[in-house]
């Protein structure tokens, strides 16, 4: 480990090194591990970020798109890593292994083993030199070996840390040969002599985020993965769609490098099988990865014919069914519901055969161009060496073993897990799930919390408004990135010339921690008051030369900067002299804007400590309770007379947790904890102010009270679907999945000893009008159909459905009432069942028809009592609760997280977090995750005092405002109100909840609204300098 | 910043300084990064900017808005090339269009100065958003952009009416009203922004601020013949009142 401060990538990495003692170790660098990390050191903890690959990122830096917005994955992750690399508390230990934990919660002493990278961290710039003049050619492991990169590289374009390894295809490594890369590195950051290294670190708290595996086919021999060339993974497609994969994402097939046409998806590839092999459980994310994968193939080629052989689709996520119509929409897809196999390879055109078979027409063979195998996640690799080092269960698929309502909680105290340990998940309940792990931690360790956290002190600044603009040029070759195709020299030169340019000087790498200092020390020496970088993009650098910028003692704002490689070097590398004259172009339209920057002030606004929790139902308590734990004052607002919202009716789950007594526990925790306040009957009538100072009136038992918050969150849960189809309110023998539950906890005979009952599925849901989903109704009915099963084993129980979603390991449980002879029967919405009630034989029966679509004809079904798989619908308050608090609700009216990937229980609106089925439908497990995520999001806030709010906002100057207000409807963030002037109307903008987005001040007319940083005083000058 | 916050009055200023194509690159729509959708203004602005330039006599072709992240490098460099490529076929700006140089300088200039205006009159619009590409030909048409200009809005202080009372004079938000206490206001055209704030001030018993569509606006009162004559101090004291 190095011991001293050290620039990576370019980046400052604030080492916390020298005291090898931290807060919590984060085991594994994927975006759960990355969200754990960021929330625990804003949190105030100290936290060592270990990844044994060499890069951070995981699987998703891996992924092209990710569903169901299909954004970018790397645009939206990466950001992530650079904050993870600045954050002055946390410590990135990559290409690192966990040896052994010893101690207990609270004291971890943990042994790591740091492999050899043979390349000094803290020298590499990431300039990229070695790699090109590596000799080897080696397969390309972020690319999944598609393509071939060299012995020396960096795991990928956008990795933290942006530094290369050596890997051991390396010739020096084999044979002592080449060590090329040595004598062109001009900052001597290869070292030969690097060994394994063993670090102790000494921590309070564990969390074990290590992901998952992609099932490997080549396993198994009948999905031809490994022996027919055009066979591949999910996983190799997703790299062959991404611009940054093997072929700068264009789709070519392994065989020919030619454009597949025709392409089939096999689903289910390694789950779902009870096979030696393969895996009982569903991966839960396949289904919509692979529609992703088919709409962008789309995108790629309009004219591809896309086939996808399915068993169920399982849309069980928030968007997904839309999503997967999205796909079954579009021209030229199938989707074929069949069981298939891999045929066979031609041998001219290496095309591939899949034999399948459709209820029509039997079984068929047909060839395709290319086939994706849609593997299924396993546990991560190597976990049960791992698990039994750090004395944690295992279940019996290898994935963690947890707490049945803890889903973060391992067998041991004080380590935690987040992610895709837990078992299959998508991105969001990764995320979710390492908010929560934080929370968990910060629970454990809040007596020492800010004890290790740093912050950076900053000397005075200086006054600059009275000074004349003094700016310097600081223009970087970025090793040869830059510098060999723009001649640097010649546009120092030609900085000088520009007005008010009292210096200018080139750098190697302006990036690099000498450099850095070199500027701060310019801006003290010379009176620079502006300083101008050009060099790469401010995306990844400008946080690192405002620092320096702060350091020196001048306002950070003061500085600009000029990317002159990727819009000029990288993009026009043939044309040198004009690369070189746009470079300056550049330049010199930077130093123009430079000169109008002011100073401008982070807003430091104080914290109230308290929360305020709206709807007291599990997520609620829950939520209160992690936030109580860990020393904060928690308002819990619940509407009924009695905590336990939805879960009052919910008797056992799936797993056979005794859900009363849990919620009964629960309960009793939050009324006995003494920094909880309790207000039950409660209406919310009023909700004001902003993140940090919110103030919410709250009418109970007859009074008005205002509380005082700095956070909110609202877990206002959803209530079930009242069904108006198949009898319901007519026959009192039809019921819904909820009252069946409480009949048969109550032993009502006319249930427990019915012949026959049937359950039929979506109802109220996955059609017009609620297109969604509800997620859990599938487990809940084979969770019922169980329960009376067990009661009374010689009743019929058939479940009608369209596609059984049992996710994850609940599939486990589905296979399990099929083999207890619960019939299940999939039906077509177009011909839903009828429902009649009829006397058969001196039987008052309900008699349901349907149609069986092996069998092809209709069945009928005397049953005693039907249940129905009614919706989860958004609660009734839901407009009133976002309307008070200024959030918004989704097009299914639940409401709508800030990111549907990576800020899942955060709102736009600062300050304000979402947990429970208010977000979405979800299983008990899923909401307790939720509301320990929404507690540790909400803890990022309230563990400081003050919240910082970005300089650059907008501001009105009063005396142009003519009131026309068209700025206020381009402002969904709400931070435009109008006040009542002698002059009239007038705009005014709450700098706290502006965001800087400018879109007000491109709506005024009359100039008088401008976006502090990017005015059109700073714009236009910049504009008039490019001509 | 989005590309919401491009301003009409920076593509025209690019445009006044001889650039010969603008481009404006925007987020996927629907992939806002702030929750604003910022996207879709920025699309009405250059469907509105193309229609004035269509006005003008310049290719609307040479200016393009284009939807890109951050991860499509390549995609980026095609559609930076098929511009430059649209650019460099239509030749330099004005030339191509075989208009005077002058002329087209007077044209932009024209056209600046009414970008306040613009985006008053153009407010709902500016803001609406189109969820199909078949919608955008509609939003603006060429028509309705003759008529914008044909039919501009003037103001002008009738000397008759105007009784020196300062109020439009503090509201203006251009500072373009020319206020001398008792003495008749004018409205300097130059400065004017056409936002109609004096038209709405100016109280009602006066009545002094007209509107003029399209027609020429009558000249200002000689600075010497300004003085406002009272008819007795009853009045004056109401007036006094009002200010």
């Amino acid at each position: 480990m190095e011991k001293e401060p050290a620039r990576n990538g370019g980046l400052l990495v604030n080492s916390l090194a020298g005291s090898n003692f931290g807060d919590v170790m984060v085991v594994g660098g994927g975006i759960s591990g990355i969200q754990a990390s960021l929330d625990l050191a804003t949190a105030g903890f100290k936290v060592y970020l270990v990844d044994k690959a060499p890069a951070i990122g995981g699987h998703m830096a891996q992924l092209d798109k990710t569903f169901p917005t299909n954004d970018c994955s790397m645009c939206i992750e990466s950001p992530k890593f650079v904050e993870c690399n600045r954050h002055p508390n946390i410590e990135i230990m990559t290409y690192t292994e966990v040896d052994s934990v010893e101690g207990e919660a609270g004291d971890f002493r943990v042994t790591l083993v740091k492999k050899p990278r043979y390349v000094i961290e803290g020298k590499c710039t990431g300039c990229t030199v070695c790699v090109e003049y590596c000799p080897v050619r080696y397969p390309d492991q972020f690319n999944q070996e598609i393509s071939k990169n060299k012995a020396i590289h960096i795991y990928f374009s956008q990795a933290i840390p942006l530094a290369t390894y050596i890997d051991e295809s390396c010739l020096f490594l084999k044979e002592r040969k080449c060590a090329i890369c040595q004598s062109v590195c001009k900052n001597n950051a290869i070292d030969f002599n690097q060994r394994a290294e063993k670090v102790e670190v000494k921590v309070g708290a564990i969390v074990l985020s290590p992901g998952f595996e992609p099932f490997d086919p080549q396993l198994r021999d009948d999905y031809g993965y490994g022996k027919f060339e055009n066979v591949v993974t999910s996983l190799d497609y997703e790299r062959l769609l991404c611009a940054t994969g093997p072929y700068e994402g264009e789709i070519l097939r392994p065989s020919d490098k030619k454009h597949p046409r025709k392409i089939a998806w096999i689903q289910c590839v390694g789950s779902r099988q009870v096979i030696p092999g393969g895996n009982s459980y569903c991966s839960a994310v396949c289904c919509t990865y692979t529609q992703k994968q088919v709409i962008l193939t789309k995108d790629h080629d309009a004219e591809a014919q896309c086939t996808i052989f399915h068993n169920d689709i399982r849309s069980h996520g928030k968007d997904f069914e839309r999503f997967y119509q999205r796909a079954e929409k579009l021209p030229g897809i199938r989707f074929v519901r069949s069981c298939v196999s891999i045929g066979r390879e031609i041998p001219e055109s290496k095309n591939v055969t899949v034999r399948y078979s459709t209820p029509g027409d039997g079984v068929k063979e047909e060839e395709f161009d290319m086939v994706v195998l849609s593997v299924g996640l396993n546990p991560p690799a190597g976990m049960k060496g791992l698990a039994d080092k750090l004395g944690i269960h295992l279940n019996a698929h290898g994935f963690c073993r947890t707490n049945p309502v803890n889903p973060m909680e391992t067998s041991r105290p004080g380590i935690f897990i987040s992610g895709a340990f837990q078992g299959p998940m998508d991105i969001p309940e990764a995320v979710v799930t390492a908010s929560g792990a934080g929370s968990l931690c910060g629970q454990l360790l809040g007596y020492r919390r800010g004890n290790l956290a740093k912050e950076r002190i900053y000397p005075p600044e200086r006054d600059v408004s009275g000074e004349e603009p003094r700016v310097g040029v600081y223009v970087c070759h970025c090793g040869a990135n830059i510098g060999r195709v723009v001649n640097v020299p010649s546009a120092v030169e030609y900085s000088l010339t520009l007005p008010n340019v009292v210096h200018a000087e080139e750098s190697l790498f302006i990036c690099s921690a000498d450099a850095a200092q070199q500027i701060a020390n310019t801006i003290r020496e010379k009176g620079l008051n502006r300083v101008v970088v050009a060099a790469c993009t401010p995306r990844t650098h400008e946080p690192l030369f405002r620092d320096t910028l702060r350091e020196a003692g001048i306002n950070q704002y003061f500085f600009d900067m000029a990317n002159i490689r990727e819009h000029c070097s990288w993009v026009h590398s043939k044309e040198k002299e004009e690369a070189t004259q746009k470079a300056k172009e550049i330049i010199r339209m930077s130093v123009a804007r430079a000169l109008h920057l002011d100073p401008l002030r982070e807003l430091d606004l104080p914290v109230n400590k308290a929360a305020l929790v709206v709807g007291g139902g599990l997520a609620g308590m829950t939520c209160a309770l992690s936030i109580a734990g860990q020393r904060h004052e928690v308002h819990l607002v619940e509407k009924d007379a009695e905590l336990g919202g939805m879960a009052r009716r919910i008797h056992y789950t799936l797993e056979g947790l005794d859900v009363q007594a849990y919620l009964r526990d629960v309960i009793r925790k939050v009324y006995q904890h003494p920094l909880i306040h309790v207000y039950t009957g409660a209406t919310i009538t009023e909700a004001g102010g902003y993140v940090g100072n919110f103030a919410t009136r709250v009418k109970s038992e007859g009074r008005v009270i205002e509380i005082k918050h700095g956070a909110a969150v609202i877990a206002t849960g959803a209530d079930e679907y009242k069904p108006a189809e198949y009898l319901y309110g007519e026959d009192d023998r039809v019921m819904t999945q909820l009252e069946l539950e409480g009949q048969i906890v109550r032993g009502e005979e006319r249930v427990i000893n019915s012949r026959s009952l049937v359950m039929i599925q979506c109802v109220g849901c996955r059609q017009e009008g609620r297109n969604y989903c509800a997620r859990i109704c599938c487990s809940q009915s084979v969770k019922n159909a169980l329960k009376l099963k067990e009661i009374n084993p010689k009743v019929d129980v058939y479940i009608l459905f369209r596609d059984m979603r049992t996710y994850g390991f609940k599939e486990e449980y589905y296979r399990e009432a099929a083999s207890k002879d619960v019939r299940f029967i999939r039906y077509d919405p177009h011909d839903k069942p009828w429902v009649e009630a009829v006397e058969e034989g001196g039987r008052r029966v309900l008699r349901v028809t349907v149609t069986d679509p092996v069998l092809g004809k209709k069945l009928e079904i005397d049953a005693d009592a039907l249940a129905l798989a009614a919706a989860v619908v958004p609660s009734a308050d839901r407009k009133e609760i976002a309307g008070l608090f200024k959030v918004s609700l989704g097009p299914d009216g639940f409401f709508q997280e800030a990111h549907v990937k990576l800020r899942p229980v955060d709102f736009g609106a600062e300050g304000i977090y979402l947990c429970g089925t208010a977000h979405y439908p979800k299983h008990i497990p899923e909401a307790v995750s939720q509301a320990y995520g929404a507690a540790g999001r909400a803890l990022t806030l309230l563990s400081h005092d003050t919240v910082m709010a970005s300089g650059s906002v907008c501001e009105v100057n009063e005396s142009k405002c003519m009131g026309c207000e068209a700025c206020i409807s381009a402002c969904t963030y709400g931070a435009i109100e109008f006040h009542d002037t002698r002059q009239g109307k007038k705009a005014g903008i709450n700098p706290v909840l502006c965001k800087g987005d400018g879109l007000c001040n491109a709506k005024c007319p009359t100039g008088a609204i401008s976006l502090k940083h990017y005015t059109d005083e700073e714009i236009l000058s910049q504009i008039d300098a490019a001509g | 910043m989005c590309s919401g916050r491009v301003d009409l009055s920076f593509v025209i200023r690019a445009l006044s300084n001889g650039m010969d194509g603008v481009f404006i690159g925007g987020c996927h729509l629907n992939e806002c990064h702030y929750i604003t959708d910022g996207n879709y203004h920025a699309l009405n602005m250059v469907l509105l900017c193309k229609k004035l330039m269509e006005h003008i006599g310049l290719n609307p072709e040479r200016l393009k808005i284009e939807w890109l992240s951050a991860g499509e490098g390549i995609r980026f460099a095609e559609v930076m090339n098929d511009f430059g490529n649209t650019v460099k076929k239509l030749g330099p700006l004005g030339k191509g269009e075989g208009i005077d140089k002058n002329e087209l300088k007077s044209r932009l200039e024209e056209v600046a100065k009414l970008v306040p205006y613009i985006k008053l009159v153009k407010k709902e619009k500016l803001s609406s958003r189109l969820e199909n590409i078949e919608e955008y030909d509609g939003l603006f048409t060429s028509d309705e952009i003759d008529r914008l200009f044909r039919e501009v809005i003037s103001y002008y202080i009738d000397p008759g009416q105007c009784q020196a009372c300062m109020t439009c004079a503090k509201r203006c938000p251009a500072g373009a009203v020319v206020s001398v206490k008792n003495q008749i206001h004018v409205i300097d055209q130059e400065k004017c922004i056409k936002c109609g704030t004096c038209f709405e001030a100016c109280p009602p018993r006066f009545g002094a601020v007209t509107k003029i569509s399209g027609g020429p606006v009558p000249p200002p009162v000689p600075e010497g013949e300004r003085t406002i004559v009272r008819e007795g101090k009853e009045k004056m004291g109401e007036i006094t009142e009002v200010s």
